[in-house]
C-alpha cells in the first residue's frame, strides 16, 4: 500500500516537474495547439460534437483570420478600410473557379491547399492595386476608396456571365474541413503575430501613433503601409477560399458591404491592435449570432445593441491594444530583463 | 561645411513664413536660432527634415541636395530631431520607441519578418541590445517596458532625444527641449546637452525661448523674426543688438 502511494507520489511530483517546464519555457501554447491539431481530425472523425456544432467551429475559425488580418491594418495600423468582405470575394471566387472550372474533381482534393493559397494571392495582389493609390490619401479616404472598392468588385462579378452573374457559382466542392481551417487558421494568426512583432510591424504601429514622427524616425511609411495592407488583403482572400468551399456556394451578394460590417464589428468587439482580442472579437460574435438564432430577426437589433454598449462602457473593445501574454515573441516579453541580466554577469551566454 | 542653406524662402499660400534664409553649420557647431513665436523657426526645422519642401533655394547636408527628399531619407542621411510638442508613440512602450528609430537600419526583409527567420533573430537582438544600452546611457533603463506616455514629463523630453539618436545622427535639432521646464531643470538640461553633444560626436540646432539655456551654452545665435534673419553672430553681439530687442520688446526699448 505504502510503496503504491509513494509511487503515486512520484508520478505526481514528475507531472508537477514537466508542467513547471512547459510554463517555464513557455510550451504551453504550442502544446494545445499540437492538441487542438489532433481534436480537428478526431472530431469530424468520431463526431464528437454534432456536425452543426462542428460548422460553427470552423465558421470561427475563418472569421478568426477575417478579424485578426483587418485588425492589422485597422488596429495596429490605426488606418479604417471598411471594404475587407471585396477581398475575400476575390479569394473566394478564384479558388471556387479552380475547383470548380479547372482541376479535375479528383485531384480537387489533394490540391486544396494550393488552391486556397492562389486564392490568397490573387486578393494580395488586388490588395497592391487598391492600396497603391489609396495610401496617397489620408485617413477617412481611405474607408472612401475601400467602400468603393467592395461596391465595385460586387458589381463586377455581378455583370460577369462567365463567372454566374448576380447568381454566383453553386455546387462547389465541400473542400473546407476541420483540419484544413484549424491549419489556415494557426498560420495565418501566426504570421500576422510574427509580422506585428518585426522591425516592419514596430514600422506599422508608428504610422498609428504618430505618421509624420515615423517618417521622421527614418521609417518608410509608404513602404510599411503597402506590406500591411497585402498580408491583411491576402488572409481576407485565403479566408473567402475556405469560406467557399464550407458554405458550397458564392454569389456576389454574400460578400455585400454587410459581410464587411460584420468583420469591423468583430475587431471593434475584440479590441484593436490586439490578436487575442481578434479571436475573442470573432469567437463571441460568432457564437453569439448562433446563439441568439432564436430570437430571429431581433438579434439584429439585439447585437448592435451590445456594440453600442461595448463602445460606451469599453470604447477600445475587450482587448484594445493589450496583448496576451502567450502571444508576445519571449524576446520581446523578457527584452529589459534579459539586457539586465547580461549586464550583471558580462560574458554570460545570450538566452 | 556640414549644413548648407542658401536662400530659403517658404510660402503658406501667400504667407511668408521663411523668406531668403541662409546658414552655414561646420561640424561640431551648437547654434541657436531664437526669435518670437511665429518668427518661422519650427518651419526651418521643418524645411530641413523635409516635412516640407522649400518653395525656393537649396539646403545641402555634406553636399547632398535635401529638397525634395522624403523625410525617412533625410533621416538616413544622418539628421535627427526632435519635436516642439512632444511626439513620441504614446501607447507604445519606451523600448519600441527607441526601435523603431533603429527601422532603417535592420537589415531583414518583410519575409523573414512574416517567418521570423533568417536574420530576423540576430537583428532583433542587436537593436534590443543597441536600444536597451541607449535607454541606459539616458537613465531611461528601468521604464524599458513601461507604456511610453506614462513617463513623467521630463523622462519624456529625455526619451524623446534617446529615440532621435537611434536614427545614428551627424545632426541634432533640438526643437525647444526645455519647454514647460523650470529653472533647476534647465540647468541639468544645458549639462545634459553638452553631455550628448560630447558622447555622441554632435553637431546641433537648437530652438530656444528659454535665453538662460540659449546664452549658456550656444556658440553663435541667429536671430528670426517674421521669417527674416534679423541678427546673428556670439551670444553676447545678439544680446546687444538693437534690432533684436526691437523685436522682443517694442521698438524704442532699452534694457
Amino acid at each position: 500500500m505504502t510503496t503504491s502511494s509513494s509511487a503515486l507520489g512520484n508520478w505526481f511530483h514528475r507531472l508537477k516537474a514537466l508542467w513547471e517546464t512547459i510554463i517555464a519555457k513557455r510550451w504551453l501554447l504550442p502544446v494545445l495547439l499540437g492538441i487542438g491539431f489532433i481534436l480537428s481530425f478526431l472530431i469530424p472523425q468520431f463526431n464528437l460534437v454534432n456536425p452543426y456544432i462542428q460548422l460553427i467551429m470552423m465558421y470561427v475559425g475563418i472569421n478568426i483570420i477575417l478579424c485578426t488580418s483587418l485588425n492589422l491594418v485597422n488596429g495596429y495600423m490605426g488606418e479604417f478600410s471598411v471594404g475587407h468582405a471585396g477581398f475575400m470575394a476575390v479569394g473566394a471566387y478564384i479558388s471556387a473557379l479552380l475547383t470548380t472550372k479547372v482541376i479535375p474533381p479528383d485531384l480537387g482534393a489533394w490540391l486544396f491547399p494550393l488552391t486556397v493559397l492562389a486564392g490568397g494571392l490573387g486578393a494580395a495582389l488586388v490588395g497592391l492595386v487598391v492600396a497603391v493609390p489609396s495610401f496617397r490619401t489620408r485617413g477617412d479616404y481611405l474607408a472612401i476608396v475601400t467602400l468603393a472598392f467592395n461596391m465595385i468588385v460586387k458589381s463586377v462579378i455581378e455583370n460577369i456571365e462567365a463567372i454566374g452573374g448576380p447568381r454566383g457559382i453553386p455546387g462547389i466542392y465541400k473542400l473546407t474541413n476541420m483540419p484544413w481551417t484549424f491549419i489556415w487558421t494557426v498560420l495565418a494568426v501566426w504570421i500576422i503575430r510574427n509580422f506585428i512583432y518585426s522591425n516592419h510591424g514596430r514600422g506599422v504601429l508608428s504610422i498609428r501613433e504618430d505618421e509624420i514622427a515615423s517618417d521622421l524616425m527614418s521609417v518608410n511609411t509608404r513602404q510599411v503601409k503597402l506590406l500591411a495592407f497585402i498580408i491583411s488583403s491576402f488572409f481576407a482572400g485565403i479566408a473567402g477560399a475556405l469560406f467557399a468551399h464550407l458554405l458550397q456556394f458564392i454569389s456576389p451578394r454574400v460578400f455585400d458591404i454587410l459581410k464587411s460590417t460584420d468583420i469591423l464589428l468583430m475587431v471593434y468587439l475584440g479590441g484593436i491592435g490586439s490578436i487575442m482580442g481578434s479571436i475573442l472579437g470573432a469567437t463571441i460574435f460568432t457564437v453569439l449570432l448562433e446563439v441568439l438564432r432564436p430570437l430571429q430577426e431581433w438579434r439584429f437589433v439585439f447585437m448592435p445593441l451590445v456594440l453600442v454598449f461595448l463602445m460606451i462602457y469599453r470604447p477600445r473593445g475587450i482587448m484594445g491594444l493589450r496583448e496576451f501574454r502567450w502571444f508576445v515573441p519571449a524576446r520581446d516579453l523578457l527584452a529589459g530583463k534579459t539586457w539586465r541580466l547580461k549586464k550583471e554577469v558580462p560574458n554570460a551566454p545570450a538566452d | 561645411m556640414l549644413l548648407q542653406i542658401d536662400h530659403v524662402t517658404h510660402y503658406f499660400g501667400g504667407l511668408c513664413a521663411v523668406s531668403d534664409f541662409n546658414l552655414e553649420l561646420k561640424d561640431g557647431e551648437l547654434l541657436s536660432i531664437i526669435g518670437p513665436n511665429g518668427a518661422g523657426k519650427t518651419t526651418i526645422f521643418n524645411l530641413i527634415t523635409g516635412v516640407y519642401r522649400a518653395t525656393q533655394g537649396s539646403i545641402q547636408f555634406q553636399g547632398v541636395e535635401l529638397v525634395g527628399k522624403k523625410p525617412d531619407q533625410i533621416t538616413n542621411l544622418g539628421i535627427a530631431r526632435t519635436f516642439q510638442n512632444i511626439r513620441l508613440f504614446k501607447e507604445l512602450s519606451v523600448l519600441d520607441n527607441v526601435r523603431i528609430a533603429n527601422y532603417s537600419q535592420v537589415r531583414y526583409n518583410p519575409l523573414e519578418s512574416l517567418l521570423h527567420l533568417g536574420r530576423y533573430r540576430r537583428e532583433e537582438e542587436r537593436t534590443i541590445q543597441e536600444a536597451m544600452d541607449l535607454l541606459s546611457a539616458f537613465k531611461l533603463e528601468d521604464y524599458a517596458e513601461e507604456t511610453s506616455k506614462n513617463l513623467p514629463y521630463g523622462s519624456q523630453r529625455r526619451l524623446e532625444i534617446a529615440r532621435a539618436l537611434a536614427t545614428h545622427p551627424k545632426l541634432l535639432l533640438l526643437d525647444e527641449p526645455a519647454a514647460g521646464m523650470n529653472p533647476h531643470e534647465i540647468i541639468q538640461l544645458m549639462d545634459f546637452i553638452r553631455w550628448i553633444r560630447k558622447e555622441f560626436d554632435l553637431t546641433i540646432i537648437l530652438i530656444e525661448h528659454q535665453m538662460r539655456l540659449v546664452m549658456g551654452i550656444s556658440e553663435r545665435i541667429k536671430v528670426l523674426d517674421f521669417g527674416a534673419t534679423i541678427s546673428e553672430g556670439l551670444p553676447h553681439e545678439v544680446q546687444n543688438d538693437p534690432k533684436v530687442l526691437e523685436a522682443y520688446l517694442g521698438e524704442g526699448a532699452e534694457l
